[in-house]
């Protein structure tokens, strides 16, 4: 089982490096994937971020509200993935 | 404008590895409690450990963890995982426009260990990147994700449960992280990670598909419709102000 899954994983990993090997693609389509590490992180984040806890959706928005806003002020990635974790923490230890 | 060898000040190896210590440090939180899961779901350590190794993606893992405590096939944990990984078809092909030019072997070796994070770190970069970079940060969360996946197993139940489960924050507060720097740079970026995550928890929240898919589907929805209207306005103008 877990060498299929590694299987299954691997494949869509490599595929395009053996596809597209050597070939110039069209404009509009190196606009297209030059956008797509902002999309995914857009869709990466949300709606999964606000249901890390299914039961308390107010424990999702606090943790994305830290992040966002820790993010926004400039911190570094980790800082805002410890303060992230920090504040939850807390938030679980007050209710 | 090719600058040879001579006056570099750090190794693109060694670059690479600096950037990739975030993600080390993103992925600790992240696969001790995958380690711990996978103790609570009967996997052994040394199972653990290999389904690390080789399979190598967070989210799936964490989802064959709840289907093998369902009870689920093995042919469908393995098509779940394809469908959950297949957005890493996008990822690579984005940064196959976005390596250096190499030898086929050294790409599909890194090609491997390409994640959301590494690619998200990868692809923000500015310019080309090298294989040496792509080794670098690569190997460093390739090597945090498999050790503290076994650290997990190991010591993770005697985490206090609250710290267990604020650590499950850990992942998205890296993407948002990585992402609001770039927001700031540009207002393109805003509307491509809105409608990526609007776009998103549409199909998701409208159970229209599943998550695998869902991310994939909205990822180019998002990408292809923000370059179709840069496209309209700069033949409107004639001139291109962005990237």
């Amino acid at each position: 089982m877990i060498i299929g899954m590694g299987l299954v994983t691997y494949i869509p990993r490599m595929l395009p490096f053996v596809l597209f090997k050597g070939k110039e693609l069209p404009p509009f389509i190196q606009g297209v994937l030059k956008n797509v590490p902002y999309a995914t992180l857009g869709a990466l984040i949300f709606p999964a971020i606000i249901f890390i806890q299914k039961d308390d959706l107010l424990y999702g928005v606090l943790g994305a509200a830290v992040a966002f806003i820790a993010a926004f002020l400039g911190a570094n990635v980790i800082v805002v993935v410890l303060g992230s974790i920090a504040v939850l923490t807390l938030y679980s230890y007050l209710m | 404008m090719a600058d040879l060898a001579l006056g570099k000040e750090s190794s693109p190896f060694r670059r690479g590895v600096q950037a990739g210590i975030s993600i080390g440090i993103g992925y600790f939180p992240i696969a001790l409690t995958f380690g711990l899961l996978a103790k609570t779901t009967g996997l052994t350590i040394y199972e653990t450990v290999l389904m690390s190794m080789i399979v190598f993606a967070g989210a799936s893992q964490y989802i064959s963890l709840s289907l093998i405590a369902y009870g689920t096939g093995i042919i469908e944990i393995i098509l779940t995982t394809f469908i959950v990984n297949i957005r890493h078809f996008l990822m690579s092909a984005t940064l196959n426009e976005k390596a250096e030019e190499d030898r086929l072997p050294n790409k599909l070796a890194y090609s491997f260990m390409i994640t959301d994070e590494t690619f998200s770190v990868a692809a923000t970069q500015e310019g080309k990147i090298s294989t040496g970079f792509l080794f670098g940060l690569n190997l460093v969360a390739y090597s945090s994700w498999v050790v503290f996946s076994g650290v997990g197993h190991l010591i993770g139940a005697s985490l206090p449960q609250t710290l267990q489960e604020s650590m499950g924050v850990a992942l998205y507060a890296m993407f948002v992280g990585l992402l609001v720097p770039s927001m700031k740079r540009s207002m393109k970026i805003v509307f491509l990670a809105a409608l990526g995550a609007v776009f998103n928890t549409i199909f998701t929240m409208g159970e229209l598909m599943a998550q695998g898919w869902s991310i994939v589907t909205a990822t180019l929805l998002s990408a292809i419709l923000v370059e179709a209207v840069e496209v309209l306005k700069n033949r409107h103008r004639g001139v291109s102000d962005e990237e």
